[in-house]
């Protein structure tokens, strides 16, 4: 379920409301679950709002997690 | 594509797999369920099945909104659009789904009903205003994940007084239904550890499957939407199998939080409270599992304006979506697979939406000899 | 000078009479006129076939055009159904010669509206060098058609040593595509769903012949199949071909020429790319030997300056169309059941 996609906020709107980009893509979605974000935050977009904001460190440390692989002994 | 892109890298995907490789007991089988549909889609889509060592097998969960909506809630969204004056608005998914007698909400539109998609719930405040003399139903479903929109959609239109919409209310909630497929895997074939959702977990956080992972022994890995994560997380489950722990992991940490989101967790304690119990399309009725919208909203809810009764409606004898959506049985084991019941002619829960376990297996994997 | 067009369709308009006569007059040879048309009988004599086509044959096509909206992002019915039959000649290996053009008209239907989607259909046959050489025009009541709806018919010719059709693929060929994917059906989703692209994307629709040619000289024999993913995507063209030549097709997901926007509206809205409609784009399969030649005269056409090759053709005991996935996942590619529909799950 749930089809959600992380978008670039670009543009904050009125009425609790923003711009987000994607690819190239933008759509114009509601805030209203995750109040004011700062301008280039990524927000996780389900039909046409934004239900949490991606935390950018948390982010990295998965990704680190995944390069480590390499380097981590096998258990 | 950002914080997308990176989670679809296959020379990290190779490293995952070849640890998930080096990780599993070759003794014995690790048979984990991805509760949710997304997950089901996105195993299929990106083929991980093929990938994964041949002991550890992926049980499709009933995390479809879709397909385990009763057949008798939706023949409830027909009738409605087929009342005169009524706009019924709904999202893509269910437009196709047959009712009793082979109706649809599609099959209403060309008997002349006005059924509308809609791809956000605040559409229905636009049609509803463009039409100020109609009566817009928006016909809600979805996990926890949806039912935040649905809440706004509410709150929006009492705000504005906008008497002629309403809501057919249909939301479930994840713990419940996790609990109820817990305690069957109990009577076995026992399930070894639980693919956490994702998005539901963005809203509802990690601290509601604590009770479950310890009250059932069983290891629960939240994992995000994207193949790398998803193969992370059973990476987590095959050590936590391993070494004999059940806990709550969180691999999707980039976008849950123990909390959850607490704006949209108000917003529907504010709408909605739970039902005693819902039916379950393949499930049967499961304790506190639904969600009504509230008698102060009382005036926006369609099942009170409306005189609409329940019938429930059972499935094709043949069906095997019980015991599939439980994991007990699998797409081939049952008789219809494919013959009477495929995408086109969905006869069970399963295949009614391209998440379901059949409808997946049918769609991507049908002729693959690993395919499961 | 111009009468400026104002007002709207009305039944006087499909009666036959002034009003008929007035609104061709007007409008359609206004824009579509030639010595064909402007004879103004029934039918269209042709020229005859040129010395040196000896063994060509005549090949013919027709399509109904039904598209809404009627005025989309980088086109219009008229420049679909225009581009859209000489196309479908195209495709058999033909030289697209003349269109023919019948208009349903519904009642209401502004007028200003109707002389752009002709005026765009007169200025994409001048493009491809096809006139348009007979026509027809009814009006139906208000509430019974979708504003227009266009049938064109086309008529090409063949020349001899060319033979492309769905059942000539051949266990070893090489799958090629002339460009990016979905383009097309996402610039026709965007407004509806509220996807800004910027810059606007626009629908592919294009005649493709020119390049056809191109890939067709200089060893036609090489070229089996060519086809236009409309509806339905490549998704659904690979299996029409896999069944009609009885293999298999094997297509790599990492191949597959798509603009970022595009795969990020796809994702967005649940939708799998290779469903997706494309109105200006070929799938060649040929000779595996011809298809690094084949590639390099595609790239060379502005139309083919995307050009991939995506898969291979396969012998097997029961056709499929199967995707390498990212990382050597395999999936079936399907047909298309029921329509494309945006999902939230």
């Amino acid at each position: 379920m749930c089809l959600a996609v992380p978008c670039k906020v670009t543009e904050l709107l009125p009425d609790q409301r923003a711009r987000v980009e994607l690819d190239g893509l933008k759509k114009d979605i509601s805030l209203a679950f995750v109040g004011p974000v700062d301008v280039g935050s990524y927000v996780i977009l389900h039909v046409g709002y934004a239900i949490g904001v991606l935390d950018p460190e948390e982010a990295e440390k998965t990704l680190a997690l995944f390069e480590e692989l390499d380097a981590q002994p096998p258990p | 594509m950002k914080h997308h892109a990176e989670y679809r890298d296959p020379e990290a995907a190779k490293r995952v797999l070849k640890r998930i490789h080096q990780s599993v007991d070759p003794s014995r089988e690790y048979r984990f369920m991805e509760f949710c549909g997304g997950h089901t889609h996105a195993i299929s889509r990106f083929g991980l099945h093929g990938l994964l060592p041949s002991n550890v097998r992926l049980i499709h969960g009933p995390g479809c909104p879709v397909c385990v909506l009763p057949i008798g809630r939706l023949d409830m969204a027909i009738a409605l659009a087929m009342k005169p004056g009524v706009i019924l608005c709904c999202y893509g998914d269910t437009l196709r789904v047959p009712g009793s007698e082979g109706n649809s909400l599609q099959k209403a539109r060309a008997y002349g009903a006005d059924v509308r998609m809609v791809y956000s719930a605040s559409e229905v405040l636009t049609i509803a205003e463009q039409s100020p003399s109609a009566d817009v139903v928006f016909f809600a479903i979805g996990f926890e994940t949806t039912t935040p929109p649905t809440a706004h959609l509410l709150l929006e239109t009492q705000r504005r007084g906008l008497n002629q919409v309403s809501v057919l209310c249909n939301h479930v909630l994840t713990p419940a239904a996790i609990r109820a497929i817990l305690e069957d895997s109990e009577q076995g074939p026992r399930l070894d550890g639980l693919v956490g959702p994702a998005h539901v977990s963005v809203v509802i956080g990690s601290s509601p499957y604590t009770p479950l992972a310890s009250d059932f022994q069983m290891p629960i890995v939240i994992a995000g939407f994207e193949p790398l994560d998803i193969l992370q997380a059973i990476l987590m489950l095959i050590h936590q199998v391993n070494e004999d722990r059940h806990a709550v992991e969180n691999e999707y940490t980039r976008a849950v939080v123990p909390e959850g989101n607490q704006r949209a967790l108000m917003a529907m304690r504010e709408v909605f409270e739970t039902r005693e119990s819902f039916e379950w399309r393949g499930l049967g009725s499961i304790a506190d599992s639904g969600l009504r919208i509230r008698s102060s909203f009382a005036s926006w809810d369609a099942e009170s304006r409306y005189d609409l009764a329940y019938q429930a409606v059972a499935d094709h004898k043949a069906c095997e979506c019980a015991a599939i959506l439980r994991g007990q049985k699998e797409p081939l084991d049952c008789k219809v697979f494919g013959t009477a019941c495929t995408p086109e002619t969905p006869l069970g829960a399963c295949m009614v939406s391209s998440e379901g376990a059949c409808a997946a297996h049918f769609t991507y994997g049908r002729n693959l000899r690993n395919f499961r | 000078m111009r009468r400026p067009i104002a007002g709207a369709i009305t039944l006087a308009h499909g009666a036959g009479g002034r009003a008929s006569h007035q609104l061709i007059q007007e409008i359609f040879l206004f824009h579509l006129g030639n010595p064909f048309l402007q004879q103004g009988d029934d039918g269209a004599v042709l020229d005859p076939l040129e010395p040196g086509s000896q063994g060509g044959r005549w090949v013919t096509a027709t399509d109904a055009h039904v598209v809404t909206p009627l005025e989309f992002p980088g086109g219009d019915i008229g420049r679909l159904a225009v581009n859209g039959t000489i196309n479908d000649l195209a495709m058999m290996g033909a030289s697209p010669r003349y269109l023919t053009a019948a208009f349903i008209l519904e009642e209401g239907l502004s007028l200003a509206l109707l002389d752009r989607v002709v005026a765009s259909m007169a200025a994409a046959a001048k493009a491809a060098g096809v006139p348009v050489v007979a026509g027809d025009t009814k009006v139906v009541e208000r509430g019974k058609g979708d504003g227009i709806f266009i049938t064109t018919s086309g008529f090409g010719l063949l020349p001899p040593g060319i033979q492309c059709g769905g059942c000539r693929a051949k266990p070893g060929d090489a799958v090629l595509v002339s460009g990016t994917l979905g383009d097309h059906a996402m610039a026709l989703m965007a407004e509806r769903n509220g996807l800004i692209f910027d810059p606007p994307l626009l629908s592919d629709t294009a005649a493709l012949h020119g390049l056809v040619a191109d890939i067709l000289t200089p060893r036609p024999a090489a070229v089996h199949v060519l086809r236009d993913p409309t509806r339905g995507g490549v998704a659904t063209v690979l299996n029409e071909i896999a069944q009609q030549s009885k293999v298999a097709i094997e297509i790599d997901e990492s191949c597959l020429p798509m603009r970022p926007e595009v795969t990020a509206a796809a994702e967005l809205l649940g939708l799998d790319p290779l469903y997706l409609a494309n109105e200006g784009k070929v799938i060649v399969i040929c000779e595996a030997t011809d298809a690094d030649s084949i590639l390099l005269r595609m790239r060379e056409h502005p139309l083919g300056q995307q050009s991939s090759r995506i898969g291979e053709v396969l012998a097997t005991s029961r056709p499929y169309v199967e995707m390498k996935t990212r990382w050597g996942g395999r999936r079936l590619v399907d047909w298309l059941m029921g329509e494309l529909l945006p999902r939230i799950c």
